[in-house]
């Protein structure tokens, strides 16, 4: 296309994409029956990768991107929004990701850190960034290397909604402290949060993160949407729980429905009904490797 | 004035912010009792596959055609384009358009989010450009005889006319600029 005043990459276009996604459930798919099965629930987007976090814990070891041939065939398999994960830090597997047009790139803790010290640049890139977060600080820092797009991180492959809760509750529970706070401790809030001082001010005057905020890690059933909903994320990422339940089409439809009406008990009651057996949840005391403490 | 914003999925919040800077106080639309009570719509951008469905989980797909046959003022962006359309390819085979706007889209057609863009439009009626954001916009292949053509990219349509429709294949909620909404808001108290 050769028009003449036509700009990519910028931050309205890059921001813009996660306001499509409000409201509804992204879901971790690793191939393309299964990246079908997402889209025929009603998925706004798939996030395409070779095992859920729940193997990717079960079987130790380093997990890295995901083999771009499977992303393509996911890709060509759907038309909502294809996003893929790269390592902490790992710029290169991110310009891989870009380069075969893949819609959002994860900087993820669910895959195995690549750099102990520095998130990617995220401004560098045309492709729109969602990175994970435990808290305010966390969350800033990485809209300042230019991330669009948080979502708290929860401990991915568990089923158990328990960390998402926490750390959404940390989040915005300190939003809601800043936006009461006077211009003077804003400083110490910035100091405190170890974020940058004009984001802090913008959160104190607009009562919002700078981008939308998505919850992950630990979404098994139709009510933990709905819960998660109703704590203020603005859309929810589901990765195990739902292709390591009983009966997945099914659960994924209802997710989705409970996403959109999580205020109306009596939709999320109906909905509930007959999904077969959730994926089987782990207890936080009796896991060895916490996904959420990789990042800073 | 009771304005709905469709609030299955997508970017309804902005919607609901630029009719709320305008003086109207907008209902968010997820039942058909919320659709019942509202006297024009907004299908806001977002995921057309996944409002597809819920528009009819909801029952609020049916009601709609009815009350557009009636007159009811839409504001379709994006997404809500590709629902207002009377033909949809590259979509999902089974995904079925309210076919109330006789235009022929392609969804995606203007690439994939890498290929996402602003751009300067000059729209029909107004003194100075608007900045359009089109985010995996829909293409439009044509447009029927009964469609005006409000603005266009490349000679393109982008944004289209029919009755009391407006579609855009961009997101003015997007843009810091409510002059769409104001002129949509103005066909409403008219109609």
């Amino acid at each position: 296309m050769d028009e003449l005043n036509r700009d990519t990459g910028t931050r309205l276009v890059k921001r813009g994409l996660a306001e499509m996604l409000k409201g509804g459930v992204i879901m971790d798919v690793v191939d393309a029956d299964q990246a079908k099965i997402a889209e025929d629930a009603g998925a706004t987007a798939v996030m395409a990768l070779e095992r859920v976090p729940a193997d990717i814990r079960r079987d130790g070891g380093v997990a890295r991107m995901s083999d771009p041939e499977m992303i393509e065939d996911i890709k060509n398999a759907v038309t909502v929004p294809v996003m893929a994960k790269a390592r902490i830090g790992h710029f290169a597997e991110a310009q891989v990701l870009q380069s075969i047009g893949v819609d959002y790139i994860d900087e993820s803790e669910v895959l195995t850190p690549a750099d102990e010290a520095h998130h990617i640049d995220k401004w560098k890139f045309d492709a729109p960034f969602v990175c994970g977060a435990t808290n305010l600080g966390e969350a800033l820092r990485r809209i300042s290397e230019g991330a669009c797009l948080i979502r708290s991180k929860g401990e991915a492959g568990t089923g158990n909604i328990v960390e998402a809760v926490r750390h959404l509750r940390s989040i915005l529970g300190d939003i809601g402290r800043i936006s009461q706070a006077d211009s003077a401790e804003l400083f110490d809030w910035a100091k405190k949060l170890q974020a940058p001082l004009p984001l802090v001010q913008e959160v104190s005057e607009t009562g919002e993160l700078p981008v939308p905020i998505f919850c992950a890690g630990g979404i098994a059933t139709p009510a933990d949407a709905s819960l998660v909903m109703q704590l203020g994320a603005q859309a929810v990422f589901v990765g195990s729980g739902i292709f390591k339940s009983e009966d997945p089409a099914p659960r994924a439809r209802a997710i989705v429905e409970a996403t959109t009406n999580y205020l109306d008990p009596s939709i999320l009651a109906k909905v509930s009904r007959k999904l077969g057996e959730p994926m089987t949840g782990i207890e936080m005391d009796s896991i060895e490797t916490r996904l959420a403490e990789r990042g800073w | 004035m009771k304005v709905g914003v469709l609030a299955l999925q997508g970017a309804f919040g902005l919607h609901v912010k630029a009719l709320e800077r305008l003086g109207i106080d907008a209902i968010e639309v997820r039942s058909l009792d919320n659709f019942d009570a509202s006297e024009a719509l907004i299908i806001p951008g977002g995921e057309s596959t996944t409002m597809s469905f819920l528009l009819e989980s909801s029952g609020i797909f049916d009601s709609l055609r009815e009350r557009s046959a009636e007159g009811m003022p839409i504001l379709g962006t994006c997404a809500g384009m590709i629902l207002l359309s009377s033909k949809i390819t590259d979509g999902r085979s089974d995904q079925k358009p309210l076919n109330l706007m006789s235009v022929e889209i392609r969804r995606n057609g203007y690439g994939r989010q890498i290929d996402s863009f602003e751009s300067d439009l000059s729209i029909e009626g107004f003194d100075a450009s608007f900045r359009g954001i089109f985010i995996r916009a829909p293409l439009v292949e044509s447009v029927g005889e009964e469609v005006e053509v409000l603005a266009e990219v490349n000679g393109r349509p982008v944004m289209c006319r029919q009755g009391s429709i407006i579609a855009t294949s961009f997101h003015p909620e997007l843009a810091d600029d409510d002059r769409i909404h104001a002129e949509f808001l103005e066909m409403v108290s008219s109609s």
